[in-house]
């Protein structure tokens, strides 16, 4: 049996383990991602949830709970029968945007301006991350602080003395 | 009564201004004066000197008289500087006794049914009862905004009481009240009147109150959340007056964390009192719906949050100083922007109130206040340079720091949602939707992060921390995370909602198991720090391990008490988890009619009608079987405001543990049926549980703590009986 580490032809870049490795883990986690997207009944759920009814009272299409809405009885139906016909989710969006207009939708799309809506708190929290990053480094380049007259700083061993004792006298 | 309350407004602004005027006349002599007196001191030390020389020459005699002459008029013009101060703290004093004159005439009107004031018709009618007429005080904008300037009154009222405490920072602080009392005091002088007579002919009978808002919580909800929007005018007021002084040390801190305990503790109560109301009123079966008005209360408790743990560092490390500043700003000016954001009619949302001109008043006020800030900001930012150095990346003050990102990044999404629509109609001339699925795919993944802090961030000791001890604190809270979150997958769905996991199916039970594994992860860490501190006590007392824990607590009430807070928010994040499993179902049910929804079967008995003075109402009667058992009996309702003419629905929930059963009488059908919709919602009583724990912790951790018992050798404890007691630290 020819190992997987072993490769016969010498021109290929062999596949190390651990990008091959990367790649199973990636192809499963699809896999389950997708697992369950194909069934109606799931899809007009999700959908339904990523829809806002129109009547004015601000709630999801499937929560809207008023007997007597004059829209979303018709937006569902609208829905189960677009996902009946075979659509697929990108363009069941596209027909209730050309009817309702863009607020239709629960969420900004990902497309044109709306992408800022989805982009701005990651780049947010990227931003956030490298600043936080970049003062702990300038605070751990600070010199240390002057000491009074007298008194001799703990370093190194002896500190690390200190605080084992410290430890033990606490159970901390 | 109305030209009574009128003058009571009047008189109240007329009084602010006084408090904020003579405040900073008073403030700015008394710095004066110290400036000259530093230098007087110098001066007089030195002519002193010269003139008690024996054959002194007669001019420098009469220069020291001279100089003794400019001590007496300085010291004049420090009492007189000090009269006029005390002066601004009464007239401060005076402002709440005048606005409760104004708010007490209001909610006797209310109660008196007297329509010729235009708030009172639009707002209460004959039949309404009484709980709710004392409700109308904060159910519309002039009335609301008339609560506001009184609560702010009230903390005033208890901020001049307790200025013995350090007179000077309070005077300042006193004035920055002062300033922001003048603005909500115009504003209902000026453009929201509660007393504006009604024109021409006097209806009999009122328009009534909104019918969402007749109900037990509504009387709590609003003072709650305004208890909290306004207190955290007291910590930017002492931030701002810190800043002005430049306050040296770190004191104001101390009194400041307490008063933003406070209120951050009524604004928790007040955001999930709105939550259940929204569950138990709304009937759309959820409790927050990501609406603009929700998130603004969220941004200000989010950053109100962030501020109570970098305020920390602050306090034992001396870091974080600016930040802090922006900090508490922040807070103070994102309650603000919530007030502004309901009241303009900027941004639509269900429950904002009636657009109107009020909206450029507060948009000016923010811009102020902003600008106030900035400029004391960068004239002081000296004074708040910390020189403090950072040991390890693995210590208490990083856990901080990320800790602060993260809030202030989940505020900044929040900000961002509620924002955007108005923001893309700008730039791309159509509004667009920010709804839960926007909120629930970027704010979630960062609550996650933020649990994850939460669990580290307690085993983390200051300056540093060997990678040795983390690993031996964390390894068992790890392992039991994992298990739990093993066990939740392995097992099979019919053991409850929150069994049988498997987050491959779908990104909301991978969500929910993250946040139950990593409640877990907090729960153990809260728990060992309990217990590794309370062996120790055990060990050194011979108590036993719950009598220790006790006292433990009691010796650092703020640290265990934080543990308690930390507790009660995993517990409220497993009661969120619990909403990837909701199921509902929507069914006619005429007599007898079964509808089965998880493992319950419902069962219409009846339907009926009823009638009140004030609403008519329809229910159905549900009986409840599980198991082939009878074990309840439901009645959704459906109510019909007469003098509003709006209709409400009340829905009947039974709780327990596990989940909520939750019926909605959604309204008849053709044949006059009922139609009913079955929402069974998982684990929300945990939220509920969660903030009863949180309001505790909090609670405890405003208690002082005790005193540790010293141990002092023999000879010496005679003589050091009297030494002030020792307390631990955090």
């Amino acid at each position: 049996m020819r190992s997987w580490m072993t490769n016969s032809n010498p021109k290929k870049r062999p596949v190390k383990p651990p990008r091959k490795a990367a790649q199973t883990i990636l192809l499963c986690a699809a896999i389950f991602a997708l697992l369950g997207a194909g069934d109606p009944a799931t899809r007009f759920t999700e959908l339904g949830h990523q829809l806002m009814c129109v009547c004015g009272c601000n709630q999801i299409l499937l929560e809207c709970n008023h007997i007597g809405c004059p829209d979303s009885d018709g937006m569902r139906n609208e829905l189960m029968a677009s996902l009946t016909r075979g659509d697929n989710d990108s363009l069941v969006e596209q027909g209730f945007v050309q009817k309702y207009g863009p607020t239709v939708l629960a969420a900004p799309t990902n497309a044109g301006f709306d992408r800022a809506a989805w982009i701005m708190p990651f780049a947010a929290l990227i931003f956030g991350f490298g600043l936080v990053v970049l003062v702990i480094r300038s605070w751990k380049n600070r010199p240390a602080p002057a000491i009074a007259h007298g008194l001799r700083p703990v370093r190194g061993a002896e500190l690390e003395q200190f605080r084992d004792q410290a430890r033990n006298e606490t159970d901390l | 009564m109305a030209e009574i309350g009128s003058f009571a407004l009047l008189l109240a602004l007329a009084l602010s201004v006084y408090s904020f005027l003579a405040g900073i006349i008073a403030l700015a002599f008394q710095n004066q004066v110290s400036q000259n007196q530093v230098s007087q001191n110098q001066v007089s030390q030195k002519v002193a000197r010269q003139a008690v020389q024996p054959g002194s020459h007669p001019a420098r005699r009469a220069g020291f008289a001279a100089s003794s002459h400019e001590n007496s008029l300085a010291a004049l013009l420090r009492q007189g500087s000090e009269r006029i101060g005390e002066t601004a703290r009464r007239a401060g004093i005076a402002t709440f006794a005048a606005v409760v004159l104004a708010a007490v005439i209001l909610v006797v009107c209310a109660f008196r049914d007297d329509f010729s004031i235009a708030y009172i018709l639009h707002h209460s009618n004959r039949d309404l009862p009484g709980p709710y007429k004392f409700a109308v005080l904060w159910s519309g904008q002039e009335g609301s905004l008339l609560f506001w300037s009184l609560l702010l009154a009230a903390y005033g009222f208890v901020l001049r009481l307790r200025y013995k405490t350090d007179p000077r920072l309070f005077a300042y602080a006193s004035v920055v009240l002062a300033g922001v009392q003048i603005f909500f005091l115009s504003l209902l002088n000026f453009a929201a009147h509660p007393f504006a007579i009604v024109q021409g002919t006097i209806p009999a009978d009122g328009n009534g109150l909104n019918p969402l808002l007749q109900y037990p919580e509504m009387v709590i909800h609003p003072p709650m959340l305004y208890l909290g929007y306004v207190g955290f005018t007291v910590p930017f007021a002492f931030a701002l007056g810190a800043l002005i002084m430049k306050y040296p040390g770190e004191k104001w801190i101390h009194i400041t964390r307490r008063w933003t305990m406070v209120t951050w503790a009524f604004l928790t109560c007040g955001v999930f009192l709105g939550a259940h109301w929204a569950y138990s009123v709304l009937g759309w079966g959820g409790y927050w719906g990501w609406d603009p008005v929700e998130n603004a209360s969220l941004m200000p408790w989010l950053t109100g949050t962030a501020f109570l743990h970098s305020v920390m560092m602050q306090e034992k490390r001396g870091m974080l100083k600016m930040w802090n500043m922006w900090l508490v700003f922040a807070t103070f000016w994102l309650a603000i922007l919530g007030t502004f954001l309901t009241r303009s009619g900027i941004i639509s949302s269900v429950h904002a109130f009636a657009q109107s001109s009020i909206g450029d008043w507060f948009a000016w006020f923010l811009g102020i206040t902003l600008a106030v800030f900035v400029f004391f900001f960068f004239k002081n930012k000296s004074h708040l340079v910390s020189e403090h150095k950072l040991e390890s990346l693995v210590s208490r003050e990083s856990s901080f720091l990320f800790n602060n990102l993260l809030f202030v990044l989940l505020c900044f999404t929040v900000l961002w949602g509620t924002w955007f629509p108005k923001i893309s109609e700008l730039v791309q001339g159509n509004k667009v939707t920010v709804g839960a699925p926007f909120y629930n795919r970027v704010a979630i993944p960062v609550a996650l992060l933020l649990l994850i802090l939460t669990a580290i961030g307690p085993l983390l000791a200051w300056r540093k921390t060997s990678i040795e001890s983390l690993k031996r604190n964390f390894l068992w809270p790890v392992i039991g995370a994992i298990a739990i979150a093993v066990v939740l997958m392995i097992t099979p769905q019919s053991w409850g909602s929150a069994f049988g996991l498997k987050p491959w199916r779908d990104i909301s039970y991978f969500y929910s198991l993250m946040a139950i594994a990593l409640a877990v992860l907090v729960t153990l860490t809260v728990a060992s720090e309990f217990y590794r501190g309370g062996r120790v006590i055990s060990k050194h007392t011979g108590q036993g391990m719950f009598a220790s824990m006790v006292q433990l607590t009691h010796r650092n009430t703020r640290r265990y008490g934080g543990y308690i807070v930390h507790f009660g928010v995993v517990v409220v994040i497993i009661g969120f988890a619990g909403a990837a499993f909701n199921q509902d179902k929507e069914q006619e049910m005429g007599y007898g009619d079964k509808m089965t929804i998880g493992s319950y079967t419902l069962v219409c008995r009846s339907y009926t009608q009823d009638d009140n003075p004030n609403y008519g109402s329809e229910w159905a009667v549900v009986d409840v079987y599980k198991g082939g058992k009878k074990i309840d009996t439901m009645t959704p309702v459906r109510e019909f405001y007469k003098a509003s003419r709006q209709a409400s629905t009340k829905p009947d929930i039974r709780s327990t543990f596990k989940e909520d059963l939750y019926l909605v009488y959604e309204g008849q059908n053709e044949k006059g049926q009922p139609v009913i919709k079955a929402h069974l919602n998982a684990l929300v009583t945990w939220i509920w549980m969660g903030v009863w724990i949180i309001l505790g912790g909090t609670v405890l951790a405003l208690v002082p703590n005790a005193p540790a018992p010293v141990r002092i050798p023999a000879p010496a404890r005679l003589e050091r009986a009297h030494a002030a007691p020792v307390t631990t630290g955090d």
